[in-house]
């Protein structure tokens, strides 16, 4: 059984259809990429998953039970972990505060002293900086703290939002560096990205989105070499 | 050359901002009505000094913006900003004399001429008498910029002392004269509508000579507070702490019947403002309809208690657990609706809410129930152990039983879970859902806690005044909150105290300043958001927020390799 499914999903904002038939599967322990040009339904397809856009059809399956229709907080508790596009940390907390936000749901002070350690572990750099007011961070590092504070829940699957966005690619180097540790440590990763290049080079598989529709899904391997791939989302002629 | 163009940059331009403030100042009547009181008697009139004041910051402000380098010709600019600024003044007297401007500034009166030239409006010298002035303005504003900044704090401090002693001789005067001994003070510093010359001058001294103490013992003061252990720092804090209580305690007993009256009234307003503190401070929801609960529960209270109305006669206290969870219910119900609104369009909706709440308990078809215009009287006094609280004075140390509870509460909902929901609720709603937040619950349980803390309040308004009617409950009263929450500082349980006192309080010791109240304000408000958007006595949080900039630079780079 895939760990999520994502079953024939149709979403609408309002009259407009972002998402048509989308199916998506994520297996234990995979890394699978989402990629596609401005506007193919990328962060919509996440939003869905995690609850905040209810699918006008399809199921959304997290270990075979249907999540579909929790509000999006008891998703989260359920063990699947969004990180929004574009760095949205809590600029005025400090690091560890941050951190802790992102156990907001455990209530257990010392689970999320654990944990708190453990994304350390995961995240050297946020070490250094714990009391440091996160507005203050490099971009990478907001990018990091983002990241760390999803993992604060020990989720079982991470939606990454392109983690790399307006990053140098010094930085992208890094952050994606990081997923990979984080895949390697357990975590099963949604990766969404418009860096199709890096994304499937740490992908297992991958699947092409265009204006809502799934064009293309298969193996990194195969969309690496794939003619129309190579054109469309990694610039070459 | 570039001389010239740093004086025209700042001199005449600064100077022509101060020339529309003092004519503004002058042509609303500010000046004439606060003339009569004086700062310091038979010396120097409060609307005198408002010039004044005015004339020196536009000359201190011209020379500290300026690009020029030299101290002279920076000075030289305070003194070129102040003459603009008072050469407008001597420009309405000329043009006053010449034609009656009456018709269409009603204030720009004889009288008002006879105050801007000292009584010699109807000649020449009234014009250089004014200029006279305006020089004088920017020479003290020259030297208080060319002088130390130690030495310019202390001189401001203690000028501003006077001046705010005079302002408000109103409230010295009683509490002085309260207690035997202390009436020499007060005979000594007042005399007439203001300060005598040696008591003026004793209140520059004292303030100076505390300041200059402080200036050169405060950091040691300081650094050894630092170095007490933790037990002793504790103690001071709880002393101090006892010291407040003490104070609050025999309040009303030393500042008689009037002030009694205003701190009532300033605790009313302090109950207000830390409910609606929760919404808008905590949780970031802009309510505009906040009146609405406490008009809810004034009325709940009015109809349970009042035997005029003959459903129920419940005492007070009965009726006071009613209120607020009718009140809280109502928090609710507005909140269900709004729920996906956010900003300005929810501003707009619960504004909305407020004013039908009003226009209900106003309407003719509900009077048998609510009192319609009329409103509802004889409402139930609080009384405890057979002793019932009627008189300001009694009323006090209920309010301030409220209050002490609403802050308690406060504090403890700030850094609750609860709390910290409502925090990642105002910066970032769908990261709060991504963190399990709650949102829907989140946003209710604030409009509930603000609409019971608002409800509580009503509840004790109508006791005080014994009576409800609709036009008790207008917009202006959240309008009101609003503002006292935001000159006080967002989030801050000390701000909304401070804010309560600066806007609730000071205009009601101040009469004079009835009449210019909505002005004051205005003023008020836009110098904050120029000068200190945090606030008064900002949460740490918001402050970090308004100063990201600064804080890069003074935040020290912490590290923990330890
Ligand atoms: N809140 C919204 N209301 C209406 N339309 C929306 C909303 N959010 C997104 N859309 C539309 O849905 C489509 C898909 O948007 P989505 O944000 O999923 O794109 P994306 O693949 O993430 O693009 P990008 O790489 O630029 O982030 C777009 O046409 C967008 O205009
Ligand atoms: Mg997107």
């Amino acid at each position: 059984m895939a760990l999520l499914e994502v079953d024939n999903v149709h979403a609408y904002y309002g009259k407009i259809q972002a998402l048509k038939d989308i199916s998506i599967t994520v297996e234990k322990g995979e890394i699978v990429t989402l990629i596609g040009g401005n506007g193919a339904g990328k962060s919509t397809t996440l939003k869905t998953i995690s609850g905040l856009l209810r699918p006008k059809e399809g199921r959304i399956l997290l270990e075979g039970k249907d999540i579909t229709e929790l509000p999006a907080h008891q998703i989260v508790t359920t063990g699947v972990v969004q990180v929004p596009e574009g760095r949205r940390i809590f600029g005025q907390l400090t690091v560890t505060e941050n951190l802790d936000m992102g156990g907001f749901t455990c209530r257990n002070k010392k689970l999320i002293k654990e944990n708190i350690d453990r994304v350390f572990g995961l995240f050297p750099r946020l070490k250094e900086r714990s009391r440091q007011v996160a507005g203050t961070l490099s971009g990478g590092e907001q990018q990091m703290l983002a990241m760390g504070r999803a993992m604060m829940t020990d989720p079982k699957i991470l939606l990454l939002d392109e983690p790399s966005m307006g990053l140098a690619p010094v930085l992208v180097d890094l952050i994606f560096e990081t997923i990979q540790k984080l895949n390697d440590a357990g975590t099963t990763i949604l990766l969404v990205e418009q860096n199709a290049r890096m994304a499937l080079g740490i992908a297992n598989r991958g699947y092409v989105l265009q204006t809502g529709v799934i064009l293309l899904a298969d193996s990194s391997e195969n969309l690496n070499k794939n003619e129309m791939v190579r054109k469309a989302y990694m610039g070459e002629s | 050359m570039t001389h010239a163009r740093s004086i025209w940059n700042n001199g005449v331009k600064t100077g022509i901002i101060g020339g529309v403030a003092v004519l503004i100042i002058s042509l609303v009547g500010m000046v004439v009505s606060f003339n009569r009181r004086d700062i310091i008697f038979e010396f120097i009139a409060m609307g005198h000094t408002l010039l004044l004041m005015t004339g020196i910051l536009i000359g201190y402000t011209a020379a500290k913006k300026t690009t020029a380098t030299t101290t002279m010709v920076k000075c030289f600019n305070a003194v070129v900003a102040s003459l603009v600024t008072f050469s407008f003044l001597a420009l309405l007297v000329i043009i006053g004399n010449a034609v009656n401007l009456r018709a269409i500034l009603v204030n720009a009166s004889p009288m008002l001429y006879k105050a801007l030239t000292l009584g010699h409006h109807d000649s020449a010298a009234g014009i250089f008498i004014i200029l006279g002035i305006g020089l004088l303005c920017g020479i003290c504003a020259a030297v208080l910029y060319s002088v130390p900044t130690a030495v310019r704090r202390i001189t401001i401090t203690a000028l501003c002392s006077v001046v705010i002693a005079g302002v408000l001789q109103d409230l010295l005067r009683p509490v002085l004269l309260a207690w035997g001994p202390m009436s020499v003070i007060s005979d000594f510093l007042f005399a007439g509508n203001g300060l005598t010359a040696a008591g003026a001058l004793t209140v520059i001294l004292v303030i100076a000579g505390i300041m200059t103490v402080w200036n050169f013992k405060g950091d040691d003061v300081k650094e050894n507070y630092q170095h007490f252990s933790g037990g002793t720092q504790r103690g001071i804090k709880i002393g101090a702490f006892v010291l407040l209580a003490c104070v609050l305690l025999i309040l009303p007993q030393i500042v008689g019947l009037f002030l009694s009256e205003v701190l009532t009234i300033v605790g009313l307003y302090v109950l207000l403002g830390l409910g609606l503190n929760i919404v808008v401070g905590y949780a970031g929801l802009l309510d505009l309809g906040y009146v609405a609960f406490f008009a809810i529960g004034s009325y709940v209270t009015a109809i349970l208690t009042s035997p005029e109305l003959g459903f129920f006669a419940l005492n007070f206290w009965q009726a006071l657990p009613f209120a607020v969870l009718v009140g809280i219910c109502f928090g609710v119900l507005l909140g269900i609706p709004v729920l996906k609104m956010r900003g300005d369009y929810l501003a707009i909706a619960t504004l909305g809410f407020g004013e039908i709440i009003r226009i209900l308990v106003l309407s003719d078809a509900l009077r048998p129930w609510l009192g319609g215009a009329q409103g509802i009287n004889k409402i139930g006094k609080p009384s405890l152990m057979g002793y019932e609280f009627s008189q300001p004075q009694e009323i006090y140390y209920f309010i301030l039983a409220g209050c002490l509870l609403v802050v308690f509460i406060s504090m403890r909902l700030k850094d609750s879970r609860l709390g910290r929901a409502w925090m990642a609720m105002r910066e970032d709603e769908d990261v709060a859902q991504a963190m399990g937040i709650n949102l829907v619950a989140t946003k209710l349980l604030a409009f509930a806690s603000g609409a019971g803390f608002s409800a509580l309040s009503g509840a004790i308004f109508s006791a005080k005044i014994g009576s409800v009617y609709p036009h008790s409950f207008s917009v202006f009263i959240s309008i009101n909150i609003i503002c006292l929450i935001i000159v006080g500082g967002m989030g801050s349980i000390p701000g909304v105290i401070v804010g309560a006192a600066a806007l609730v309080g000071l205009p009601e010791l101040l009469r004079e300043f009835a009449d210019y109240r909505m002005f004051v304000y205005g003023a008020a408000l836009v110098a904050m958001m120029l000068l200190r958007p945090e606030g008064l006595w900002p949460d740490v949080r918001h402050k970090m927020e308004l100063h990201k900039d600064e804080s890069v630079a003074e935040e020290p780079q912490v590290s923990t390799a330890t």
